[in-house]
């Protein structure tokens, strides 16, 4: 169930959101001359999915760092459930509940994949090097957050692969994978960096089902994504981003219908068959082209 | 040619305190590498620590043998401190350099004739573990680690390890430092605090994003580590004197060699590694030399002597080319290369 009436007052670039779990205002960052992010403000509603879409290097892979501390940005500030996160280092930003994954997938490959499971979750105290000796404190602890990976990985599918070396799984298992770990923290927001890059089409159908998944739990979801079938298909909200500034925000389909984005992101043949535009081949109806 | 005299001489090896010692600071770098993925070039350095902070707790201050035993562990905790604190931010490599440097700051800082009355300049210290007296400062009152020894006096055991009452005495003291330091590291690596330590191996940026706090988990890693090289070096100076010719970065490679031998995400690899390094070092020191004496090879003894190394490089070569993963790692880890 796509969910509508997110937004408040006019659509544009930075328009106020009904109930916003994420609020950036100003957020600059430079690398030497070129001005990578430099968004003016931005709301991501909450319990929805929402796409960020823009051409190669529109910095949203940056903007990404930027919010989840793993990058500083030069200006501006941004909160999460009300409260900044400006200088909160990374591993304290995932602990308040925003878990990202990363566009080059990062598997721990010589752990096992339950153990790579198993460290996603935030309540064991036997992480503490002073409980870690102590197998009392922690050995039941351990049991149920076993139980709690083995319930994600089934629904994953990955479940007899569990005791593998992670780094023997495919592509895209290893995606699958990473968005498993990510749901061991109970995130509220979840960030996936080009999450179906690299899948195979029927993998990515399941992909699709357990994002939706996401949001049926409660979560609240920003994906990035160059699938625009995709960002269609499961997006309630649809933010583009160019040059580093929201160029668009709005519903998917009145998104891809705004020329400016047409201009700078999806080109103006997006719904005809490639051969065509480049016309190495011809098809024998060509019912869109007029 | 004496072959059962070099072979008891060699075994002995199996037991000697240095080896011990060895394993004690390889276990550090198996924690610190093999577990933690830091690359510390520096070991010989810690080691220094423990050993210098030993004699000179004794010598300078005046304390007993087992507060000054602390003094090396607290001076190695804190040079890893100031090694981590600033270089556990960026990437490993850095981290390889500081430790390189650092460790030859503190060999060249005992060896300064400027810290001479406190170091024993390159005469080194000695004398700390016998009764009151010594040649350098003979007001202050040793140790007495020798004097703690409950064994009486006699010669013990059997060939190739029959020997006096200190020499075993060092043995036992050194093997139980060791069962409890492997045992430690052994139940570290095997908790939730060794998964996190493994998946920064990994990738410290997908542990992050997990909210760990990986710069902690490394400073952590790095203390441990050094004070178990610093122990390593506690060994030593229990059973002989210390001297900064010895803390020298060719030990750090010796260590380096015994882990890769053992396995570097192994428990008990330092501990086969360092027996196997040392036997073998003993071995052919001793035949090489033997071997030239009665004219079967074309060398005088002492350059026959230096031919173990070239054997032990190019046996190092061939491990690491077809059993990266050492005697005791698992061969699965590695089948997948980064």
């Amino acid at each position: 169930m796509k969910s509508t009436g997110l937004h408040v007052g006019e659509i544009k670039p930075g328009v106020a959101k009904k109930d916003p779990i994420l609020i950036a205002d100003h957020v600059r960052r430079q690398f030497g001359g070129l001005v990578a992010v430099d968004v003016e403000h931005v709301e991501i509603p909450r319990n929805a999915i929402t796409a960020l879409i823009g051409p190669n290097g529109a910095g949203k892979t940056t903007f990404f760092n930027l919010l989840t501390g793993f990058d500083q940005p030069n200006e501006g500030k941004w909160s999460f459930n009300g409260k900044s996160l400006a200088n909160v280092s990374a591993y304290r930003v995932a602990r308040r509940g925003l878990i990202r994954t990363f566009q080059l997938t990062k598997a721990l490959g010589l752990l096992t994949v339950m153990d790579n499971m198993k460290l996603g979750s935030t309540e064991q105290l036997g992480e503490k090097l002073s409980a870690s000796l102590f197998p009392l404190i922690w050995k039941k602890k351990e049991k149920e957050i076993e139980e709690k990976a083995l319930e994600i990985l089934q629904r994953f599918k990955l479940d007899t692969k569990k005791d593998d070396f992670a780094a023997s799984l495919s592509g895209g298992q290893r995606k699958l994978l990473e968005m498993a770990r990510a749901l061991m923290t109970d995130p509220e927001l979840v960030m996936l960096d080009e999450p179906m890059a690299g899948v195979n089409p029927a993998l990515t159908e399941s992909l699709l089902e357990h994002i939706l998944g996401l949001k049926a739990q409660g979560m609240t979801v920003l994906f990035v994504e160059h699938d625009m079938h995709m960002v269609r298909h499961i997006a309630d909200w649809v933010i583009v981003m160019a040059e580093g500034k929201v160029v668009a925000e709005g519903a998917p389909d009145e998104v891809m219908k705004n020329p400016a984005v047409i201009d700078a992101y999806l080109g103006s043949h997006q719904d005809i068959d490639l051969g065509t535009v480049t016309g190495r081949i011809t098809l024998p109806k060509i019912s869109k082209e007029k | 040619m004496d072959i059962l005299g070099i072979f008891l001489s060699s075994a002995s090896f199996i037991l000697a305190p240095t080896t011990i010692a060895y394993a004690l600071a390889t276990l550090g770098l198996a924690l610190h590498f093999g577990y933690g993925g830091l690359l510390n070039m520096g070991m010989a350095g810690f080691m220094a620590l423990g050993a210098y902070g030993y004699a000179i707790g004794i010598l300078t201050f005046g304390l007993p043998w087992y507060l000054a035993a602390f003094v090396g562990i607290i001076a190695s905790i804190v040079f890893a401190l100031i090694l981590g604190i600033p270089t556990l931010r960026l990437r490993g490599d850095y981290l390889a350099i500081v430790t390189i440097a650092a460790a030859e700051i503190v060999r060249l800082m005992l060896l300064s004739s400027a810290f001479g009355t406190v170091t024993g300049s390159a005469d080194g210290l000695s004398g700390f573990n016998g009764p009151g007296g010594t040649v350098t400062n003979p007001t202050v009152g040793a140790g007495g680690f020798n004097e703690s020894n409950p064994i009486p006096e006699g010669v013990y055991g059997f060939p190739p390890f029959l020997d006096d009452q200190r020499t075993w005495y060092l043995r036992i003291v050194g093997i139980i430092i060791l069962a409890l330091a492997i045992f430690v590291v052994w139940r570290l690596v095997n908790s939730p605090w060794g998964r996190v330590v493994k998946g920064i191996r990994e990738d410290e940026d997908a542990v992050r994003s997990l909210g760990k706090n990986v710069f902690a988990y490394k400073l952590q890693v790095l203390i441990i580590g050094g004070v178990l090289g610093a122990l390593g070096g506690l060994m030593l100076a229990f059973s002989t004197n210390v001297n900064s010719s010895v803390y020298v970065t060719s030990l750090t490679f010796f260590l380096w060699t015994a882990l890769l031998l053992g396995g570097a995400a192994t428990v008990f690899g330092p501990l086969a590694g360092s027996i196997i390094f040392w036997v073998l070092q003993a071995f052919l020191g001793l035949l090489f030399p033997a071997l030239a004496s009665v004219g079967l090879m074309p060398f005088t003894t002492i350059q026959a002597a230096q031919i173990k190394f070239i054997i032990v490089g190019f046996a190092l070569v061939l491990l690491v080319v077809f059993r990266p993963q050492g005697l005791y790692g698992n061969k699965k880890e590695l089948t997948f290369v980064k």
